[in-house]
């Protein structure tokens, strides 16, 4: 199950199948896959989750450490995020720094949680201008089976939620929830080939995809994050059609991320 | 081996260590084989507090084709423990520790691949460390094994490791992170348990000849255990495609 | 291992002792050390004719001449095609193994990158340079339907005793299907045919030897 060729002939019955209406996996186009998130799994992390979306497994944790702040923003922690594609999650992965994938991977995954100020910055400083929190998100994807993008921010998201600031391992009193700003907002990615769009594409469906677009919505339905890849493009009829789509599938995952990191409906900490 | 506080003390007048076990006791352990999709096989392993993941590719070509071993196959081992496993961050990427752990717990696993029947062939596996607490070497290898057996790998047997060590001047079986810390020495074992051939042996600490043996007879005693887990983990999973008369 | 004569299947370990070369000959899957027989991969054990093997439930495509596979073409030199034939190394297909009149450098015209091909193993003494044919009956390039993926060590299931199963999956997909021995199935049909037969390629890959599979693979069929 480890190679990755598709088939010239496996291309043509899927951009048949796009005709007749199906996926290759018998999904709808507007079809997610089963989702499971499950939080609180590293003991030495301050926070962390996995995410099953189908076959594709993520593991992100968080760690915070004290260093210095930006010189622009003195009282305020830092914010930094990391992706590792490493050669457990699939064949065509390598081992060695963080490639291109990886590196846009990470920004996208950050980029939703920095501009939605998920996590209270301001809230993380310890000395003005001398000593504050950095928050470190790791990602590391441990089964490739498709559509990192969600996964990963979902995952990334789940485990800042639930993790804490480790006052203790610095001597400075007892840990305490790590502050949470803003609503997350659930990013929602989709993929176009023979002329149709699928949401959550699994592995074949990211192979012969022309195009992929990102959507981060915020839990009142506004935009938060985008991002456009592969050499395909999109009308802009298919775009307005894909952030309808990414809100109202945000809603539904935002219920399994409420619920699975104790969260009630729509609570701002 | 770090400087032991003064008042720390590893065991206690009822010789209890300080998780509580006897000196001969392992942590727990929990042994799953194939948790993953992609990989050829694979192995997922809790021991005490690690939780290491381990999976395998191959055997494929060995691409490039100049770097082909004509008469056997290579076996790649690849050791990472992800950033968020250990109490500070770790960088991402490999260091120091961690190549010199891949290059022994490859050679060790090399021994027991049939290599012979593939040449020209690679067989990589992966072993990443997602939650570290001691013993992470003996714990990866041990799940590496597993995902080995897992993929099909032709294979003369399944390795299994345990470490012994010394602490407060006793001999204990599987060292805790306390224990790896202050203790007097730490002996990482991993051997082929049909003929106890010793495929991977390291120590740091002090140890006498005497104290040396009754560590390793320890370690072997706990190897023996943790391959029957292994071997359980492995029915497990394929007796649902047998069939349940074996039960 | 008999059983009312039937031979159990029993599930064998890497390293499982299996037998003594005093009362047994060692087969495939199994290696001798000091006149003991022991199995080398994880499988079924098998004993016929105080012959001891082991079938892999695992593992690559093991090529024999004469049977026939369906391939990926993922190389095109000049005078061969290099094809993916889901075993440990690619299979060559040398110009003078096709149907047709190929000029030396002309290859990419007739077979190129991703082409799918219905093949014979020629020869494969070494694993590491199999041949495989285009010149017999029945073997051409593929175009339309799909690829199933399949473990390759599960093809004898999917065919079924006496082609039992495969008969089965035609008859209630009408789908046109050939199972290639290296576990690669092409099918040929509508879209729902197509899904049924996936879902059952799974569910036999499940339970590949269990007793009653026959009958459950047939509710399946029956019963979309």
């Amino acid at each position: 199950m480890s190679e990755s060729v598709v088939s010239e002939i496996k291309r043509k019955y899927m951009h048949k199948l796009a005709q007749a209406n199906k996926r290759i996996d018998g999904r709808s186009f507007n079809e997610y896959r089963p989702l499971r998130i499950e939080t609180g799994i590293i003991k030495k992390a301050e926070g962390s989750a996995k995410v099953e979306l189908g076959n594709t497994k993520i593991l992100v944790g968080i760690k915070l450490e004290q260093g210095e702040p930006y010189p622009d923003t003195p009282d305020s922690g830092v914010l930094t995020t990391n992706a590792e594609l490493i050669p457990m999650a699939s064949p065509e992965f390598e081992a060695g720094p963080p490639d291109e994938n990886a590196i846009e991977l990470a920004r996208v995954v950050d980029r939703g949680i920095r501009e939605t100020e998920v996590i209270d910055l301001e809230k993380l400083c310890i000395e003005p201008g001398e000593k504050v929190w950095i928050v470190f998100i790791d990602i590391h994807v441990l089964d490739y089976d498709g559509n990192l993008f969600d996964a990963s921010s979902l995952a990334a998201i789940a485990a800042l939620l639930t993790a804490k600031v480790p006052n203790e391992r610095f001597d400075m009193g007892e840990d305490e929830p790590l502050p949470i700003k803003n609503d997350p907002p659930i990013s929602c990615t989709f993929v176009k080939y023979g002329g149709v769009i699928a949401v959550d594409p699994c592995l074949e469906e990211e192979i012969i995809a022309e195009a992929r677009l990102t959507v981060a919505t915020d839990k009142d339905g506004n935009i938060r994050a985008m991002q456009k890849g592969l050499s395909g493009s999109f009308t802009i009829d298919e775009v307005r059609k894909i952030i309808k789509a990414a809100v109202d599938n945000g809603a539904r995952i935002r219920k399994i991320l409420n619920e699975s990191t104790g969260r009630e409906n729509g609570k701002e900490n | 081996m770090s400087k032991k506080p003064e008042d720390l003390k590893l065991i206690d007048e009822n010789g209890r260590r300080i998780d509580g076990r006897k000196p001969d006791e392992l942590r727990p352990v929990k042994i799953k084989a194939g948790p993953l999709y992609r990989a050829d096989g694979s192995c997922y392993i809790e021991w005490g507090n690690n939780k290491i993941l381990a999976a395998v590719y191959g055997p494929k070509e060995t691409l490039p084709r100049h770097e082909q071993h004509p008469l056997k196959a290579i076996v790649n081992a690849r050791y990472n423990m992800a950033s968020f496993s250990v109490e500070e961050r770790k960088r991402p990427g490999p260091d120091r520790r961690s190549i010199e752990i891949s290059k022994v717990v490859g050679e060790a696993l090399e021994h027991i691949i049939l290599v012979e029947k593939l040449p020209r062939a690679t067989i990589d596996i992966n072993i990443e460390v997602l939650d570290a607490d001691a013993g992470t070497r003996c714990a990866g290898l041990t799940a590496a094994a597993v995902a080995l057996a897992d993929a099909g790998i032709p294979m003369r047997d399944i390795p299994v490791a345990c470490s012994a060590g010394k602490v407060d001047g006793q001999v204990v079986l599987d060292l805790c992170k306390e224990e790896d810390n202050y203790g007097e020495a730490d002996m990482p074992v991993a051997i082929a348990p049909r003929k106890k051939e010793i495929l991977l042996l390291q120590m740091d600490g002090h140890l006498t000849p005497q104290e040396f043996d009754e560590a390793l007879e320890l370690a072997i005693k706990g190897c023996e255990i943790v391959s029957k887990l292994q071997k359980e983990a492995l029915l497990e999973k394929y007796i649902k495609e047998v069939g349940r008369e074996n039960e | 291992m008999q059983r009312k004569g039937k031979v159990t299947r029993e599930l064998v370990l890497p390293s499982q002792l299996l037998g003594d070369t005093k009362k047994y000959k060692a087969g495939v899957g199994t290696f001798v050390e000091d006149g003991k027989i022991y199995a080398e991969r994880l499988g079924i054990l098998n004993i016929k004719d105080n012959v001891i093997t082991v079938t892999p439930l695992r593992g690559k495509y093991e090529p024999k001449a004469g049977d026939v596979v369906v391939g990926i073409v993922i190389e095109v030199g000049a005078a061969v095609w290099m094809v993916d034939i889901n075993a440990i190394y690619p299979a060559f297909l040398h110009i003078n193994e096709v149907p047709w009149f190929v000029e030396v450098g002309n290859t990419s015209k007739f077979l190129n990158y991703g082409d799918v091909i219905l093949a014979k193993v020629k020869s494969a003494g070494e694993p590491d340079k199999v041949q495989i044919t285009l010149k017999d009956r029945g073997l051409h390039k593929i175009n339309g339907g799909t690829l199933i993926e399949t473990e390759p060590t599960k093809v004898p299931r999917i065919i079924g005793k006496n082609a039992s199963m495969i008969t089965a999956l035609k008859r209630y997909t009408n789908c046109r299907i050939f199972v290639g021995r290296n576990g690669r199935i092409w099918a040929d049909g509508t879209p729902e045919g197509i899904q049924k037969i996936e879902r059952a390629i799974r569910l036999i890959e499940r339970e590949a030897h269990t007793y009653g599979l026959t009958e459950r693979v047939l509710a399946l069929l029956k019963g979309e």
